[in-house]
C-alpha cells in the first residue's frame, strides 16, 4: 500500500467539529477545497468506468495539451461520474469567479475548441453546453441552464451521490470539507452507544438497498445481542446483477462515504474487522478504495484507536472472482473463506453465525453509504421523505432504450414514469414503451399499464417485480419479452452454483422450454412437437417449484422474469408459441428473410455471405433467397447496403 | 510464460508475500498468479497446493467455481464482450456473432495466432454506454456490427506494427 502524507492535525481536529464558529480563514479554506470559488481555472474530467468507455482517458490528455499549450496555470482534476452516461465524456470548466459549468459530449476532437472559445474568448459552445452550477458567491453564464433545472438533474434527490462527480474522490481533504467524517468524530468524542446508533438507524426506516429491503438497523440489533464480541462487518460491493452499476459509480465517486459509513456501523455492532468483498471487473472503484483506505488510516480515521478513541477498525478489501451467486450473504461468506462461493441454509443466520463462525452484518455498499448522513443528520431528516413503508432515496442505474442513460437517485414515491420519461427523457428515437425490467434476474417487468406505480418495496411486489439493487433496464417495441425471459434464464441457469436440485435442474429445464417455444418449426418431428407442448403446459408449474424449493434467493426469485413477463405479455408467449411468429422480430429462428426485388442492385454481397448458399441470383439482377435453404441467421441483413433485405 | 520453472519461480514469488497464508487467502493468491502468468497453470496451482497444504483437487474445485479464473493462455488481446441485460437489451447478442465470425473462435477460445482471446462477461458496468466491449482494458462502447470489424483490423494493425518495429 502507497505511503500517503497525513493532513495538518490541526486542520483536522476544526474541520471535523462544529463549523458554525469558524475563523475566517478556516471558513475560506473550507470554501477552497469545496471549490465554491477558484483562484485559477479548473477543469474537472469526468473519468469514471463509463467516462473512460466514452472516451475519458483521450479527453483528459486533450485538456492536459490545451492547458500546455496555452501556458495555463490551472488545476486540472479527475472526478467521478456525475451520472448522465449518455453524454459521455463530461468536462466542467471553472474559470474565477464565475459559476462552474459542465460541457458534455467532450471528445477529443471537439474538447481544444471549446475549451479555447471559454478561457480565451470567454465564449460558450452551445451544441456542448449540460449546464452551469449554481453558486451564490459567484457570477453565472448567460443563457445558460442552471443544472438543478436541467430535467436530467432536477427530479432528483441526491443524498448518496450527492459528491459523485462534483470532488476528487482521491481526495480526504476535499470529502471533509463537504462534511464527511463528522458523524463519525461526533459519534466517537461523545461517546454514544453503540445501541443508540442502532435505534437511530432503526428509526430512520433505512432498509437493505441490496434488494432484500430488511431494516438495516434491526439486523444490526440482532448481531449486538449476540454473547460473542468478536464480530464481523462485510460490505457487498459484489454487484452482479446485469445492469446495474450504483456500487461502482457510488465507491468510484466518493469512496470515503463508504468508508465512513462502514466505520459507523461497525462502531454500531461491535465489530473489529471490516472486509469489503467488491468484483474484480471494478478495478478502477479498487484502486479508488484503495487509496482512500489508505489516506483514512494515515489520518486515524481507520485503524488502531480511531480519533483517540478506544474504537478500533481494520479494513480489508476482497476481490470477488466472478460468480453472480456470491451476492447471498453464505455464498459470500464461504468466497471470502477461501470456499466455493455455495449458500447455505439458514438459520442460523450470519448475524448469529457468520464468518468464520463469528457473528456477521452483511450490508449493500448503498445501504452503508447512508448511515453517516442519517447520523449526523438524524432519523427525522432521513424518513421525512419516502412513503410509509419506504423511506429515503434510491440509486437506479438506468439503462436501455431510454434517451438519457445514466445513474439517477430519486426520493421513494416517485413513479417509474417519472423516471424514464421526466428524468430519462422517454424512450430513444421515438419508438414506443413497452416494458422496464427493474430487479434484474430475481425481479419482473413493469409494463405500460403499471408504470404509474410508485417506487416502494410493497407496492412494486404487487406487480410480481422486486426493488432490487437498482437496474433498471427500459425495452421498447423492438424488444421481444420471450427473448428476454430467455436471456435471464441462460444468465441464471449458468450461475446457478448446483447445491440445490431445483435450482441447478430446474432452471437448466426452463431455459429448455424457452428455447423449444423460440425454434423454428423446419425439420421438426411429430415427437418434437409433442413435447414441445408439453413443455409449454408445465412452464408455470415448473416455475412455481423453483420457487418453493430452492435453498437460497438465487433459485428462489429465478423463475420471476419467466412468470413476470408470461403475466403482462402473454400474447407474445402466444404468438411465439401457437404461431410460430416473434411479434417483435428479434427471435431469429422464427424469423423469414425475403429480397425486397425493386432495392436490391444486385451488389452480391449476400450470397457471398450466406453461409447455406441459399441465395441465388446474377450481378446487377434482384437476388432471391430460397426459403428451404435459409435458416434465419440474419447475416444477408446485416450485409446490405440498400435495406433489400425484410424480415418478417 | 513458457517453462514450467520461471511459473514455479513466479507463484513461489507472489507466495512469499503471503506468509502463513490460510484457506481464506487462496482466492487473492489464485488472483495474483493469474495477474502475473495470465491463466493458471497446471505447475501453478500444484505448487500452491504444496505451499498452503491444500489438495490440488480442493483448489480446483475453487478456481473452476469462479469465472474469473482461466485455465488456458490468453490472447495478446483479450476481449471481454458485456452480455448484461442492457447490452442484450441493445444488441449484443449480434455483436458476439459478429465477433465470433470475424476472429472465427467462440467464446473461451484463442486465435490461433495468439493475437486475441474471447471472453463474456456477465456486466462491465457501462450499460449507460451499451453494447459495450472491453479489449486489454480499452473500453470501446456504443457498438454496431458494422463497428466491429474495423476495432479488430486496428489491433491487427497494431500487433503488426509491434513486430515491425
Amino acid at each position: 500500500m502507497e505511503q500517503v502524507k497525513p493532513l495538518d492535525t490541526e486542520f483536522l481536529s476544526w474541520a471535523l467539529g462544529d463549523t458554525s464558529n469558524l475563523t475566517p480563514q478556516q471558513a475560506q479554506k473550507l470554501s477552497i477545497l469545496r471549490r465554491e470559488d477558484v483562484v485559477k481555472p479548473t477543469f474537472y474530467v469526468g473519468t469514471g468506468t463509463c467516462g473512460l468507455g466514452a472516451g475519458a482517458g483521450e479527453t483528459l490528455e486533450a485538456v492536459k495539451t490545451f492547458v500546455k499549450e496555452n501556458n495555463l496555470d490551472a488545476d486540472i482534476v479527475e472526478v467521478g461520474c456525475v451520472g448522465l452516461c449518455a453524454v459521455e465524456p463530461i468536462v466542467d470548466v471553472q474559470l474565477p469567479g464565475k459559476n462552474r459549468i459542465a460541457f458534455q459530449q467532450m471528445t477529443k476532437d471537439v474538447t481544444p475548441a471549446v475549451l479555447d472559445a471559454i478561457v480565451n474568448k470567454g465564449e460558450i459552445v452551445a451544441d456542448h453546453v449540460m449546464g452551469q452550477y449554481r453558486d451564490e458567491k459567484t457570477a453565472a453564464w448567460d443563457g445558460v441552464i442552471f443544472i438543478d433545472e436541467h430535467p436530467f438533474f432536477a427530479p432528483q434527490t441526491r443524498w448518496v451521490l450527492a459528491n459523485c462527480g462534483l470532488m476528487d474522490p482521491g481526495s480526504l481533504e476535499e470529502y471533509i470539507a463537504r462534511g464527511g467524517y463528522r458523524a463519525l468524530k461526533k459519534t466517537l468524542a461523545n461517546k454514544v452507544s453503540p445501541d443508540d446508533i442502532c435505534k437511530e438507524v432503526l428509526e430512520s426506516g433505512l432498509r437493505g438497498r441490496g434488494g432484500g429491503g430488511f431494516p438495516a438497523g434491526r439486523k444490526w440489533m440482532f448481531a449486538r445481542a449476540n454473547e460473542e464480541t468478536h464480530r464481523y462487518l462485510i460490505c457487498n460491493a459484489d454487484e452482479g446483477d446485469p445492469g446495474a452499476f450504483m456500487d461502482r459509480a457510488v465507491i468510484e465517486g466518493d469512496p470515503h462515504r463508504l468508508l465512513e459509513g462502514m466505520a459507523l456501523a461497525a462502531y454500531a455492532i461491535g465489530a473489529q474487522k471490516a472486509y469489503i468483498y467488491i468484483r474484480a471487473e471494478y478495478p478502477l472503484a479498487i484502486a479508488r478504495l484503495r487509496v482512500a483506505i489508505a489516506e483514512a488510516k494515515a489520518n486515524n480515521l481507520l485503524g488502531d484507536n480511531i480519533l483517540g478513541s478506544d474504537f478500533s477498525l481494520e479494513m480489508v478489501i476482497k476481490m470477488g472472482a466472478g460468480a453472480f451467486v456470491c451476492g447471498e450473504e453464505t455464498a459470500l461468506i464461504h468466497s471470502i473463506e477461501g470456499k466455493r462461493g455455495m449458500p447455505r441454509p439458514r438459520p442460523p443466520f450470519p448475524a448469529v453465525s457468520g464468518l468464520f463462525g463469528y457473528p456477521t452484518i452483511i450490508n449493500n455498499v448503498e445501504t452503508l453509504a447512508n448511515v453517516a448522513s442519517i447520523v449526523d443528520k438524524g432519523a427525522k431528516w432521513f424518513n421525512a421523505i419516502g412513503t410509509e413503508g419506504s423511506k429515503g432515496t434510491k440509486v437506479f442505474a438506468l439503462s436501455g432504450k431510454v434517451n438519457r442513460t445514466g445513474l439517477v437517485e430519486v426520493a421513494m414515491g416517485t413513479t417509474i414514469r417519472d423516471v424514464i420519461f421526466s428524468i430519462g427523457g422517454g424512450i430513444a428515437n421515438g419508438k414506443a414503451y413497452k416494458a422496464v425490467q427493474i430487479g434484474g434476474p430475481s425481479g419482473g417487468c413493469i409494463p405500460e399499464s403499471h408504470i404509474d406505480i410508485e417506487i416502494d418495496y410493497e407496492s412494486l411486489k404487487t406487480v410480481g417485480a422486486i426493488m432490487g439493487s437498482g437496474g433498471l433496464v427500459v425495452m421498447d417495441e423492438d424488444n421481444c419479452m420471450v427473448d428476454v425471459a430467455k436471456f435471464f434464464m441462460d444468465f441464471i441457469q449458468r450461475e446457478s452454483c448446483g447445491k440445490c436440485t431445483p435450482c441447478r435442474e430446474g432452471t437448466r429445464r426452463m431455459l429448455e422450454i424457452l428455447n423449444r417455444i423460440t425454434r423454428s418449426d423446419r425439420n421438426e418431428s411429430e415427437q418434437d412437437t409433442l413435447e414441445r407442448f408439453q413443455s409449454v403446459v408445465h412452464m408455470e408449474k415448473l416455475g412455481q417449484i423453483i420457487q418453493d424449493t430452492s435453498l437460497c434467493a438465487l433459485g428462489q426469485t429465478a423463475p420471476n422474469p419467466v412468470l413476470s413477463t408470461i403475466r403482462w405479455f402473454r400474447d407474445e408467449y402466444e404468438a411465439h408459441i401457437f404461431d410460430r411468429k416473434c411479434p417483435a422480430k428479434v427471435c431469429s429462428e422464427l424469423l423469414k428473410f425475403e429480397i425486397i426485388a425493386d432495392k436490391c442492385k444486385g451488389c452480391t454481397l449476400c450470397a457471398k455471405n450466406c453461409p447455406v448458399g441459399a441465395i441465388t441470383g446474377t450481378v446487377k439482377q434482384p437476388h432471391v433467397i430460397d426459403p428451404e435453404k435459409c435458416i434465419s441467421c440474419g447475416l444477408c441483413m446485416s450485409n446490405c447496403r440498400f435495406d433489400a433485405i425484410l424480415k418478417k | 510464460m513458457n517453462s514450467s520453472v520461471s511459473v514455479i519461480e513466479e507463484v513461489q514469488k507472489i507466495l512469499a508475500r503471503y506468509p502463513d497464508a490460510g484457506r481464506d487467502q487462496l482466492i487473492p493468491i489464485l488472483q495474483e498468479i493469474q495477474g502475473a502468468c495470465g491463466y493458471l497453470s497446471r505447475e501453478a496451482v500444484v505448487e500452491v497446493g504444496k505451499q498452503l497444504n491444500i489438495p490440488t483437487s480442493k483448489i480446483y474445485g475453487v478456481a473452476t467455481f469462479y469465472n474469473q479464473f482461466r485455465f488456458s493462455a490468453q490472447g495478446k488481446y483479450h476481449i471481454q464482450i458485456c452480455r448484461g441485460t442492457a447490452c442484450h437489451v441493445k444488441g449484443s447478442a449480434a455483436i458476439l456473432d459478429a465477433l465470433v465470425r470475424e476472429l472465427k473462435i467462440n467464446p473461451g477460445e484463442t486465435t490461433r495466432d495468439g493475437l486475441f482471446s474471447l471472453e463474456i462477461v456477465a456486466c462491465i458496468g457501462a450499460c449507460g454506454l451499451a453494447p459495450v466491449m472491453n479489449i486489454s482494458n480499452n473500453f470501446h462502447a456504443k457498438l454496431t456490427t458494422q463497428s466491429i470489424p474495423g476495432i479488430i483490423k486496428s489491433y491487427r494493425q497494431q500487433a503488426a506494427a509491434a513486430k515491425g518495429a
